[in-house]
């Protein structure tokens, strides 16, 4: 007989989410990616395996890339989140985004947001990386479309772009 | 030859904005306010008859809003219309670990779990068959009733006089090769959202498909509904290579249910439940004979081709038929004999992927090829040099080759990779390797053969100026909105971004066959500029009465129209068609490509499969570096050259080819479906191991252009046609590295130093009979 168990109790999360502060009840056990698609309406943040497996989730918090469903949302209060909705700012692409549109680093486009996102934090860490940096920086996060060619060329121009 | 001013590097893609700042919306980002939450209960055992399924308690639960089993299922589906014999749920009886037997909407998630968790199903256990051997055995139990053998198909071809030409060979030699069931393994899990509107009878899907075509007759099918009613929306695809052509399970119950409930459902599926749908390519076993001249022409080619197929016809009989119609179109073959055996068994059904049917007899060829090279002492590139056809032909199973620039391919990547200088010289545990590979641009006859036009595209222009071109092409990320874009920019003299692409709607764009054998390019391109040249011709006519000229006088480029030789006299786009909408109003034009009956193969049964307006092809070379104390190996650099006639955007040309060189290095090295009693045990990306970005080498990708007679532009499919020729280029460097011959894939270490301690044990042995003499 299915036991559904105790019902999770709820709290406020309070969040920095893409530089502006909110504040939420979430319940105990809510995921971060779920609080980023269900709750916040960010959808950029994508789910592509049963956990951990291949990095479409990646977000920054406090500038670190983590996969946003291996996460408590709860395990968030009081940190800054960043997802790709919050890279493009002033009605201009981010390097990045911009470097991924130009040199084709998305195909079928469903990896990209959690790449770029592990891709920013490695460029915040590492403004000039080098080709085997990147590769190192990207290999938690899987492409099925590129065979990562245009992924590490667009994160090399992306650097050597003015920030 | 065309100019494609301006896209001579190639062009972003025209949606490329919308996935770098996370706008796109994919099926699971969807508006779910509202929705109810799909869930399908799985058969635990591979092979058994159904003696209870017992839902009502489901029912009961309070939040279940809709429960369903196979007998809310009539009518069976599949892609083929000649071998439907699949329901979305499982009737009477289950016939692989993981197939759907229920399915359940409810409220929230968790209500929908409990409510599988009070499902009761007994399953009375038959004998169950995990390899096409053991399914093949004279007393296996029947997986389908009509199917003695579990033979989903044989296929029996003989073209040319095989004996006299393997009487006539110098060199014959016959090999085993065994290649491991791989999965597409597309990053998006599966999702469908489902809306059904009770008070008028009208359903709306959105779903992850390849082809919203099949999904759309399907749907009507199973649910017995006018096709008119349903509405399909292909939203943004997280990648397919085969695996969302054919319409899929949870599709078909998704909506189902959105009946059943009378609203909305959302389906999202966990990644194993989207690698037990599976579809993808078989395992198979090639037995493979040639003959060879010690000239290097190729004399003769026995084959025979065994694929496990799983538990359901899907695409079977065209995989099978594949195997050995492309064993064809490559080389100047003077006769080759063919037996292809199809088989049922209890594991997921395999389906199309990427180089559908051909990926792996073309790998036993290549491998063959080489080492009989080898052993003659001819180079890899000449005794493919030797074997070149010469376009326009037919082959010998009457494929028409219109443009073949595989000879520039082996030029190009003989010279990038250094290969003269290096090959054989490099240290030990180093090798190079180089293999070919070919493939078709589009099925010239499409499955539901209806004698509508094999494409359709619609082309708008409005008073506003703007021109919009509609499709049901599905871009599913290989850019084949942003190719329409082109295609009718290019033809009205326009910048690309004045053209706007709507795909795959099927309320507001043409039906269209869909992704699958890449077909869009060719097909889709062709329609696309048929239909922009027709309204070419009408600005035309309305910009020559402005102008007071003859038509045949105006010239369209640059945004303008102007009296040919008199640039000064002219009107612009917008004034043209300004001047084409008086007494007339908005503008839509209709393009259209078909076809012809002499590009759709031989009369022989099966023969259509292979046929095509025309073949990419493809040479590389591969360079390995391999560990043999762990039996480890490492790309080092991989070199490509693709003829795909003519680069339309070239950026997304070679993004292609990585890709495919990038996919076939998978099922090269690692990719490996495996099941321990039917539970497949490789379903989370932890255990199906693809190479990530560490494992993933520089590509050096050349496009090749032959320029094809019939090709939009002149350019042919460019998706496909490199992948299959990465695995047997790597075995060949393999060998050139540390002299073993692998026969099977993928080259994981185990297997590499299973070869290595063969061969190990072969020369103490031949090195103890030397002695003894």
């Amino acid at each position: 007989m299915f036991d559904p168990g105790p019902i999770p109790g709820k709290r406020l999360l309070r969040i920095r989410l893409n530089g502006r502060w909110r504040e939420d009840a979430v319940a105990d056990d809510q995921l971060l990616v779920d609080y980023l698609r269900d709750t916040a309406g960010l959808t950029g943040t994508k789910t592509g395996c049963d956990g951990g497996e291949c990095g479409a989730c990646t977000v920054l918090v406090d500038d670190e890339p983590i996969p946003s469903c291996l996460t408590l949302a709860a395990r968030c209060e009081g940190r800054s989140v960043e997802t790709i909705e919050g890279l493009a700012a002033g009605g201009r692409l981010h390097r990045l985004q911009q470097a991924f549109h130009e040199k084709l680093g998305a195909q079928c486009g469903f990896c990209t947001p959690g790449m770029i996102m592990a891709a920013e934090g490695l460029l915040r860490r590492q403004p000039d990386p080098s080709e085997a940096e990147i590769r190192a920086a990207l290999a938690g996060n899987l492409c099925r479309c590129t065979g990562y060619v245009k992924i590490v060329e667009s994160v090399r121009a992306a650097a050597a772009a003015d920030a | 030859m065309p100019t494609l001013a301006g896209t001579r590097d190639g062009v972003p893609l025209i949606d490329g904005i919308d996935k770098v700042t996370g706008r796109a919306r994919y099926t699971a980002d969807l508006d779910h306010r509202g929705a109810f939450v799909g869930r399908m209960l799985r058969s635990p055992c591979s092979h058994g008859q159904i003696t209870r399924l017992d839902v009502e308690r489901a029912r009961q639960l309070p939040g279940v809003v809709a429960v369903l089993t196979g007998e809310d299922f009539r009518v069976p589906y599949g892609v083929l219309p000649i071998a439907m014999n699949e329901y979305p749920l499982a009737r009477g009886k289950v016939r692989y670990r993981g197939e759907p037997v229920a399915a359940v909407a409810a409220i929230d998630a968790e209500t929908a779990e409990r409510a599988l968790s009070l499902i009761e199903l007994d399953v009375r256990e038959l004998p169950a068959y995990y390899e096409a051997a053991e399914a093949r055995a004279a007393d296996a139990v029947r997986i389908h009733d009509d199917k003695p053998g579990n033979l989903e198909r044989e296929v029996h071809h003989t073209f040319g006089d095989v004996a006299a030409g393997f009487a006539a060979a110098d060199l014959v030699r016959e090999e085993l090769i065994d290649c491991a069931e791989i999965n597409h393994a597309q990053i998006e899990p599966h999702a469908a959202l489902a809306e059904f509107d009770p008070f008028t009878n009208r359903l709306t899907m959105q779903s992850v498909s390849q082809v919203t075509f099949y999904l759309h007759l399907m749907l009507a099918r199973c649910l017995e509904m006018d096709e008119s009613r349903i509405r399909v929306i292909k939203p943004f695809v997280g990648g397919g290579f085969g695996a969302r052509v054919e319409v899929l399970n949870f599709e078909l119950v998704t909506a189902m249910l959105a009946r059943a409930a009378g609203g909305k459902v959302a389906m999202e599926l966990s990644r194993e439940e989207t690698f037990i749908t599976h579809r993808a390519r078989p395992q198979t076993r090639i037995r493979l004979k040639l003959g060879l001249g010690r000239d290097g022409r190729l004399r003769a080619c026995e084959c025979e081709v065994v694929q496990r197929g799983g538990a359901y016809a899907g695409y079977g009989v065209i995989t099978i038929l594949y195997a050995g119609s492309l064993l064809h179109g490559l080389y100047d073959l003077p006769a080759v004999k063919y037996d292809g055996y199809r088989v049922y068994t209890n594991t997921p059904p395999c389906g199309a992927m990427r180089g559908h049917g051909s990926v792996d007899t073309r790998h036993a060829f290549e491998v063959l090829l080489d080492r009989m090279a080898r052993e003659l002492g001819l180079d890899p590139f000449e005794v493919r040099r030797r074997n070149l056809l010469h376009a326009p032909t037919r082959t010998l199973n009457e494929l028409a080759i219109m443009s073949y620039g595989l000879a520039e391919c082996l030029d190009r990547v003989e010279s990038a990779s250094g290969w003269k200088a290096r090959r054989g010289r490099l240290p030990h545990g180093k090798g190079l390797g180089m293999a070919c590979s070919h493939y078709v641009s589009g099925a010239a006859k499409p499955i539901h053969w209806t004698g509508e036009p094999h494409a359709v595209v619609n082309v708008k222009v409005d008073w506003d100026g703007s021109v919009t071109a509609f499709t049901g092409a599905a871009d599913i990320g290989q850019g084949s909105s942003t190719m329409v874009a082109i295609a009718v920019a290019e033809t009205l003299g326009l910048p690309i971004e004045q053209v706007r692409v709507i795909a795959a709607d099927s309320a507001t764009t043409p039906k269209d066959n869909g992704a699958y054998s890449s077909r869009i390019t060719f097909m889709v391109g062709n329609a696309a500029i048929d239909a922009a040249r027709r309204l070419r011709g009408m600005l035309t006519e309305a910009a020559a009465r402005r102008l007071d000229c003859d038509p045949a006088d105006v010239e369209c480029a640059g945004g303008r129209f102007h009296v040919t030789g008199a640039t000064d006299r002219g009107i612009t786009f917008e004034e043209a068609v300004k001047a084409a909408l008086v007494d007339q109003g908005t503008l839509t034009v209709k393009g259209t490509f078909t076809c012809p009956p002499e590009a759709q193969g031989g009369k022989h049964r099966g023969g259509a499969v292979g046929s095509t307006m025309g073949f990419s092809y493809a040479a590389q070379v591969v360079e390995v570096s391999v560990d043999e104390d762990t039996g480890q190996v490492t790309v080092d650099r991989v070199w490509v050259a693709l003829d795909c006639g003519f680069a339309i955007n070239p950026l997304a040309v070679r993004g292609q080819i990585e890709g495919a060189v990038w996919m076939g290095m998978g099922q090269a090295l690692m990719e490996e479906t495996r099941y321990l009693n039917g539970m497949p045990a490789h379903a989370s990306f932890l255990e199906y191991r693809m190479p990530t970005s560490l494992d993933s080498p520089p590509i050096d990708a050349q496009i090749v252009e032959s320029i094809d007679p019939n090709g939009p532009f002149g350019a042919k499919e460019a998706s496909e046609g490199a992948l299959a020729s990465f695995a047997p280029a790597l075995v060949a460097a393999i060998a050139d590295a540390v002299g073993v011959d692998l026969d099977e894939l993928p080259a994981t270490p185990d297997r590499i130093l299973d070869a290595l301690v063969a061969r190990r044990r072969r020369q103490r042995l031949d090195a103890v009979a030397g002695g003894g003499r």
